[in-house]
């Protein structure tokens, strides 16, 4: 009950939960209507987006005491990682659509 | 002046996030989608780096360690990115995937340790429960993430090894309910932990941690092959929810709604996938593709007749009388990456008049899409790949239908034979066409595990070999005629 008093008496929190269930909505109208053509490389793009914990990989890595090397190294690995997410997920998407450039190409030819 | 840049920044990045995803949904728009979303995240990463400051102002540190692992990240990710086979990338997908995931779950794990770091010798001291000093929602927000990111993690990495070929089917009787209970252990202790903030409450962090990357792991594991593109989409949508999870726990709305995003479009994205294969998300997870022992009674119960075999030769001169031929690729295709021969096939084919098409099912190969793309690589002109209602309309004026390593898209037990684990799915019905020929490396069946009548059949003729190898073979057979 405590934890539920927090999330609505607390401002921010009740704003981040109010950006949630918007977000959800906006998630499932954005793309309920998809060619199956599509399904992978927006598959992949999402990926792509859902890097953006990288974000919270940068704080933590930034926040970090200069002597905590538990806490450095684990943070690096996850701005390593974070970072192969996002730049990786984007790129690949790209290969893949680079296709859909060249079938349209194909078609005025 | 500089406060307003970083919400504005973060507030810049939700909105590429979603219109990106709103232009990757139509054809026209979708690489430029990819783009915007791309510079939107640049815009969010770089605005935290420089102007990120925690509740007392102090600006972030260690630039060093964040920019060296921003370069190796970036310059590892391109090349594996670039240097990826087309018929890969449902793997690198898979891969990233779980990077991500490993990221939220490096997180939680660092935020926990920070925020315990003490507490023991703190508790000998007071001689109460310490832990209960951590705020509940930041604890919550920290298990929580922690268990979604290394279910994701560990998932994907077995996702990425079985795609790949690395890792084997692997399941045992009563596989689900093991799992079952994992997860409702799972459960049982994060609710307790959160709940009772017990004196071992770091034992049981790392004890979660390690159920839950092994729930991961056992979770991927029995699911079929064919039902891959599914689960790394679930995957993918776990992740996005772990990834709000931290922006919960930094406050960060640009996580947040990136993350949340991600959750419900990959969950949507899933069903839509499983709609196009007719089969449910229950189905897949239970997975009656899953355990081969319990499939192949299925099949295997009907009398087998016997299949002929049809040489190249007869194959060539078939198909070049034809005046209507009608190619439906699959896996094989894309295992033997011959997308460029099979273009060079229809090329000869058309120049001596023979009408050809391409019978596109919507989840042939390993993902919704994977025939588009590869075909498209190897220039075959757009409106030659029919989706499959098109082919099945155009079915019965076709000559001959060539099956390049495709075997459950056209397995006529999903029409009429109601026990197969297929049954109902939509199929390109081939045998409305006057002749077929299946070309496979052997009479394995394919990844659902099941036989395929559709070999025995009077009008079927099989033409065994490595897709690539034989279509060449046929192209010269072709070019001597």
């Amino acid at each position: 009950m405590d934890f539920l008093t927090q999330l609505f008496s607390d401002p921010a929190t009740y704003r981040l939960l109010t950006i949630v269930i918007l977000s959800v909505f906006l998630g499932i109208e954005v793309i309920s209507r998809v060619p199956s053509v599509l399904h992978t490389p927006l598959m992949s793009g999402a990926n792509a987006i859902h890097g953006v914990v990288i974000i919270g990989a940068i704080i933590v890595m930034g926040q970090a005491s200069s002597d905590d090397y538990v806490a450095l190294t684990l943070g690096f690995l996850a701005v390593v990682l974070g970072t192969l997410n996002v730049v990786g997920g984007f790129v690949v998407t790209d290969r893949m659509l680079e296709m859909f450039d060249k079938k349209k190409k194909a078609k005025k030819a | 002046m500089t406060q307003i840049i970083l919400p504005l920044s973060y507030l810049i990045g939700s909105v590429t996030f979603i219109i990106g995803l709103k232009m990757l949904s139509h054809p026209d728009s979708a690489r430029r989608g990819n783009m915007v979303a791309a510079v939107g995240m640049t815009i969010a990463i770089l605005a935290t780096i420089f102007l990120y400051t925690d509740e007392d102002g102090n600006k972030l540190g260690n630039y060093g360690w964040i920019f060296g692992g921003l370069i190796i990240g970036s310059v590892v990710g391109t090349l594996a990115a670039k240097k990826v086979q087309m018929t890969a990338m449902p793997e690198m997908v898979s891969l990233f995937n779980g990077m991500g995931g490993a990221c939220a779950m490096l997180i939680s794990i660092i935020e926990f340790k920070h925020h315990t770091t003490g507490m023991t010798e703190l508790y000998e001291e007071a001689g109460g429960s310490i832990f209960s000093t951590i705020p509940g929602t930041l604890f919550i927000t920290i298990i929580v993430g922690m268990v979604i990111g290394s279910v994701s993690f560990a998932g994907s990495i077995i996702a990425w090894g079985k795609l790949n070929g690395k890792i084997k089917d692997f399941s045992f009787n009563g596989q689900h309910i093991v799992n079952l209970l994992l997860l409702g252990v799972i459960t049982a202790l994060t609710v307790y932990i959160i709940a009772a903030r017990p004196d071992n409450t770091i034992m049981l962090f790392y004890t979660v941690l390690g159920m839950a990357l092994l729930y991961g792991i056992m979770f991927v594991f029995p699911i079929g092959g064919a039902d891959m593109p599914v689960v790394i989409s679930l995957l993918n949508s776990f992740t996005g929810v772990a990834a709000a999870f931290g922006g919960f726990l930094y406050n960060n709305p640009v996580m947040l709604t990136g993350g949340i995003l991600v959750g419900s479009a990959g969950t949507i994205l899933t069903i839509l996938m499983c709609k196009a294969m007719n089969r449910s998300l229950k189905n897949v997870l239970i997975g009656s593709f899953g355990g081969g022992n319990k499939v192949a009674g299925g099949g295997g119960s009907k009398e087998q007749g016997t299949y002929k075999e049809i040489s190249l030769n007869d194959t060539a001169t078939l198909m070049a009388y034809a005046s209507k031929v009608l190619i439906v690729p699959g896996y094989g295709l894309a295992v033997a990456q011959a997308q460029h021969a099979c273009h060079e096939l229809e090329k000869l084919l058309e120049e001596k008049g023979v009408e050809v098409n391409y019978g596109i099912h919507p989840v042939a190969g390993r993902m919704p899409g994977h025939m588009n793309v590869l075909l498209a690589e190897a220039d075959v002109p757009y409106d030659k790949l029919k989706e499959m209602e098109d082919a099945n309309d155009q079915m019965s004026s076709t000559n001959v239908v060539l099956i390049l390593g495709a075997n459950d898209v056209v397995n006529p037990a999903a029409k009429d034979d109601p026990s197969s684990p297929i049954y109902g799915m939509p199929i390109i019905e081939v045998e409305k066409a006057e002749h077929v020929i299946v070309n496979k490396r052997s009479m394995k069946p394919g990844y659902a595990g099941i036989e395929n009548e559709l070999f025995f059949r009077p009008k079927t003729s099989m033409l065994f070999g490595d897709a690539k190898k034989v279509l060449q073979d046929l192209v010269a057979e072709l070019k001597q005629m």
